[in-house]
């Protein structure tokens, strides 16, 4: 019954195997574009695919202090992450993992749910810089959720609480902006680097090299091989002149104040302390700093990020007294200048009161030494009217005022000296003489960082040697990475040693019963000083602002200070902002000071120690040929060198039997 | 008549070439399940072609002619069994597509529908004897086809609802189709295109602007094309020994639809074209077939095997070259499934079945 003889047309069953063998064709053309002509394209896809440059972090080098004690190390940090192998659901075991890490559980689902559609071999992370229990409990359960992994970076560890914080700065990842910068060129995207303070300056030297590793992975990300291994070169160590001793002092001292202390040695230029207030926590942004805190930090009216010890340009007040002494004694006019000073006098037209009013008294007569220790204004009116800005301003960019000290830190501030070419370059304004009264008792456009006055007081009081600060001894540093500076490492100015002698007692006098500061005085310490009340605006803008005024713009209390008062050993300058008075701030400073006598007392001086060379004196004959006792007698002193081991003196010096 | 059945008569070629592109398939799944969950899936795999070897010998012995007789009922059942799943269906990732079976088994009716529609129109046009189509019969043609195939779609399942439409157009083909009903066919398919865009899921078009552009969502939905299109790439010539997309599990699921990649990658140009000859003389031997069969309806069921057979591997390849889209259509014999497995072989035996009756009458 289907037997039919109609066949199906023979034609067309032909077409059809043609049409067959043209889509094989086609297909296989498909196949030979892909595995013939293209086939480079793709396997570099594909390598690009499984091969991962996984790099392997450098920890940056550790910032010591000058004795090679810890300031900033590094931690290693873990970072908990999701590895999702998609044979398991991981929201069945999110409630688990929640608990583990202390997180919120929904908000763990949350996450889990939100990277669904992301494709599989990105991790999701879950917590950063996890605890030390909740990485027990990662490594504890491991069997349990497999899918439950940790990558290690190492983390600056800094001193908490904000010790230091300005100093040594903080670090963060690298920025657009920096790499735009000549410098950071060779750094990546996602480089950590240092953003400000010693991190910054000597990031070349504490950022390690990172190392490398070539691996294959699949497509989950997990590694199934490694190919290749550059391990990382870890970063220097960074060695500060800082003295952990005396910053932890400086620290305390300034506690519960705003401003900013400094402390050098002024015959090499180290740094010893650097302290400002109020400080941030570096460690915040270590790991990442939140929007919310960042906008804190920077939107603080007290600057917290600001390093006032050479970011804050302030009226010195008083303490520029010395700077004026030093122009008036080497000018040969204040000598034998005495004024009497019955609360203040007229400069131009204008009275200019004395500090001295405010007590009740008048300092009656003042030579050059009480107009130091009693810190005289109308002495220093009077000064500053016969030395007239010209060389008032000479002596104070002599020593080193409005201009950077050239110290290695980043972002300086260079403060104001004025001038008469000041005026007319920034005011296109004549000076007026009845400014350069203001100037004589440092108020009116003078503005002078901290280190800048501690900087310029010590010179003084070293006989006129001013020495570049700095916070790294060269010496500690790779050769290739010393920061240039336009600023001589050392200038010698000239300074009679009778002006030297004067200015350096008067100083010492101003933390004795007859001068400004004697709650300062230390007890069998040469401490010499000078404080500062410095307005930070003007009276009459004060009283517009009356009670309200009083009180938000109290006085800067300054104050620089050395030991001992000539060829100090130590200057240190103290910056209390809203202090009101000079001599807390000398309290301050003498808190400082005491610790770094004591240290010295407590350890054997560096000289002593840290000598090779050893002066002795001697006293011989000439040995005669003939062994009689005609010769003369020589004596002298002879610098010997000190071999490693001790030799007793009478068998090292020579001709001594 | 059964006296003439012998299995000497057995097409003992197509059968070994049939039997190598499930071997090579099996070490295939078994290279590229290897590291993954779903390692083991070959020994499965055996275990259905076991099966299906066995169903065919089976089909083989039934005459298809007695198949013929009772295709309406057939028919009705498949229309029946489509309707039972939009009813009673699992529903299973968006789509209606199984129906639970006691003893835990999941039946796809839509496969086997497959079958009876190859059986449906080859009987259809079998009893036309004009050597030209009629419009009338185009469309009662057009319709046996239709229903099931709308009834496909609606599940979901696009890839099984278009791998109907050859089988009608076979049927049409060798039917008669005239010049004109060419162009109709040409003109509804033109027709259609932007409503089927319009009634498609969202899944479903963006599987077909991924195909497009795949470079637009690299890591989304064009994810499998491009580890697919960087699998056969990276093959080369002689393959990628490391077989890294596939081993490395770059490439999701491939001993499913994407197994013509994993096998390309792994032996390369040389080897993919190996299979496609295997592919195109399992084709030239079954039309071969049709043309010794004994009777037009003979013709028409082998010829239609044929047609879901081409359009499986045209679909597939296509999409693993990149000439078409993902549309989740296996690659018969080599990709994992049982489904797919069983309905091969059933089909063979059908041909079979065809072929061993060719001296008859």
């Amino acid at each position: 019954m289907y037997g039919r003889d109609e066949k199906v047309s023979p034609i067309r069953l032909t077409a059809v195997q043609y049409i067959v063998l043209g889509i094989f064709l086609i297909l296989a053309y498909g196949l030979w574009r892909l595995q013939v002509v293209q086939s480079d394209f793709y396997a570099n896809l594909a390598e690009k695919n499984r091969i991962r440059n996984v790099p392997i972090l450098a920890p940056r080098g550790r910032i010591l202090d000058r004795e090679g004690r810890t300031i900033v190390d590094n931690y290693p940090s873990f970072t908990a992450l999701l590895l999702r192998d998609s044979s398991r659901d991981l929201t069945l075991d999110a409630d688990l993992i929640a608990q583990g890490l202390h997180l919120d559980p929904k908000e763990v689902k949350d996450r889990i749910r939100h990277f669904a559609a992301s494709p599989q071999y990105q991790p999701i992370y879950l917590k950063d810089d996890i605890t030390p229990d909740e990485l027990a409990f990662i490594e504890s359960h491991r069997n349990e959720l497999p899918e439950l992994d940790t990558i290690m970076a190492h983390r600056r560890l800094y001193p908490r609480n904000g010790f230091m914080a300005h100093l040594v700065g903080y670090v963060g990842e690298v920025s657009e902006d920096m790499l735009n910068q000549p410098q950071f060129e060779l750094y990546n995207p996602g480089d950590i680097v240092g953003k400000s303070g010693v991190e910054l300056e000597y990031n070349q030297v504490l950022m390690g090299k990172n190392g490398s590793r070539r691996a294959v992975v699949n497509s989950r990300g997990k590694e199934v091989q490694t190919l290749e291994d550059t391990p990382a070169e870890s970063g220097r160590a960074l060695k500060l002149t800082v003295d952990l001793d005396l910053q932890i002092a400086a620290e305390q001292a300034l506690a519960g104040h705003n401003g900013a202390i400094v402390a050098m040695d002024p015959r090499n230029g180290e740094i010893l302390a650097m302290v400002s207030r109020p400080t941030f926590d570096p460690n915040d942004f270590a790991v990442r700093i939140s929007h919310d805190e960042w906008a804190k930090l920077v939107n603080d009216d007290d600057h917290p990020l600001l390093n006032k010890a050479i970011q804050a340009q302030l009226a010195p007040g008083s303490t520029f007294k010395i700077i004026m002494a030093t122009a008036g004694l080497q000018e040969g006019i204040a000598q034998d200048m005495h004024v009497v000073c019955n609360g203040g006098a007229t400069f131009y037209g204008r009275y200019f009161k004395c500090w001295v009013t405010a007590e009740h008294r008048v300092h009656g007569v003042v030579g050059i030494d009480k107009a130091i220790y009693q810190s005289c204004d109308v002495f220093f009116y009077t000064l500053a009217e016969r030395l007239g800005i010209g060389r008032i301003a000479k002596y104070a960019t002599m020593f080193g005022l409005g201009q950077r000290t050239g110290i290695d830190l980043p972002q300086e501030v260079s403060g104001v000296m004025p001038s008469e070419e000041w005026k007319i370059r920034n005011f296109k304004q004549k000076w007026y003489a009845g400014e350069t009264i203001s100037v004589g008792i440092g108020q009116g456009a003078v503005a002078v960082t901290p280190l800048q006055l501690a900087h310029a007081v010590g010179a003084i009081a070293s006989g006129g040697l001013l020495v570049r600060p700095h916070v790294t001894k060269p010496q500690d540093l790779p050769s290739n990475v010393i920061p240039a500076s336009s600023v001589p490492d050392q200038v010698r100015i000239p300074l009679d040693p009778q002006n030297w002698e004067i200015i350096t007692d008067a100083m010492a006098n101003v933390v004795n019963p007859i001068g400004t500061a004697p709650s300062a005085h230390l007890q069998g310490i040469d401490f010499a000083g000078k404080t500062g009340s410095a307005q930070t605006i003007s009276n009459l803008a004060k009283a517009r602002l009356g009670a309200l005024g009083k009180s938000k713009f109290k006085d800067n209390g300054w104050f620089v200070g050395v030991e001992p008062r000539r060829n100090p050993e130590i200057v240190v300058c103290a910056l209390l902002e809203e202090g009101e008075h000079g001599y807390l701030a000398a309290r301050t400073v003498a808190q400082v000071i005491k610790a770094h006598v004591e240290k010295q007392r407590r350890t054997p001086s560096k000289i002593a120690k840290g000598s090779s060379k050893v002066e002795v004196g001697a006293v011989w004959g000439d040995a005669d040929p003939d062994g009689s006792d005609q010769g003369a007698v020589h004596a002298g002193r002879l610098v010997l060198d000190l071999p490693k081991e001790r030799l007793p003196l009478a068998t090292a010096a020579p001709g001594v039997n | 008549m059964s006296r003439y059945i012998s299995f000497r008569d057995f097409d003992w070629v197509l059968f070994i070439f049939v039997l190598l592109l499930c071997v090579l398939g099996m070490m295939e799944i078994r290279s590229a399940t290897a590291h993954t969950k779903f390692a083991g899936a070959h020994i499965k795999q055996l275990y259905w072609i076991v099966a299906g070897i066995g169903c065919m010998f089976m089909m083989s012995l039934l005459n298809y002619q007695v198949l013929l007789e009772r295709v309406h009922w057939m028919y009705i059942a498949a229309i029946a069994s489509l309707m039972v799943v939009m009813i009673f269906g699992q529903k299973y990732l968006g789509a209606r597509r199984w129906v639970k079976m006691p003893g835990g088994w999941h039946f796809q009716p839509s496969e086997w529908v497959k079958l009876i529609l190859i059986l449906a129109v080859a009987k259809y046009f079998a009893d036309l004897q004009q050597r030209e189509l009629s419009w009338s019969d185009f469309v009662k043609a057009g319709a046996i086809v239709g229903v099931p195939m709308l009834m496909v779609l609606a599940q979901p399942d696009l890839g099984t609802a278009l791998t109907y439409i050859p089988i009608a157009l076979m049927g049409l083909f060798l039917g008669g189709l005239r010049t004109r009903q060419a162009l109709a066919v040409v003109l509804l398919a033109g027709l259609m295109m932007p409503l089927a865009w319009h009634g498609l899921k969202p899944y479903q078009r963006e599987r077909l602007t991924s195909f497009l552009e795949p470079e637009a969502d690299r890591q989304g939905s064009g994810y499998q094309v491009i580890q697919s299109l960087i699998a056969v790439g990276s093959g080369g010539i002689w393959g990628s020994s490391a077989g890294s997309q596939t081993h490395l599990s770059f490439l999701p699921v491939p001993q499913t639809d994407f197994i013509f990649a994993a096998f390309a990658e792994e032996h390369g140009f040389v080897g993919a074209l190996s299979v496609m000859l295997l592919y195109f003389i399992v084709l030239m031997r079954l039309t071969q077939n049709a043309q010794t069969a004994p009777d037009r309806a003979g013709t028409f069921v082998v010829m239609g095997v044929v047609a879901v057979l081409s359009f499986h591997i045209l679909v597939n390849i296509g999409m693993v070259v990149g000439f078409m889209p993902v549309t989740g259509i296996p690659l018969p014999l080599m990709s994992y499934g049982g489904s797919s497995v069983l309905f091969m072989f059933l089909a063979l035996g059908i041909v079979m079945n065809v072929r061993m009756r060719r001296f008859v009458n």
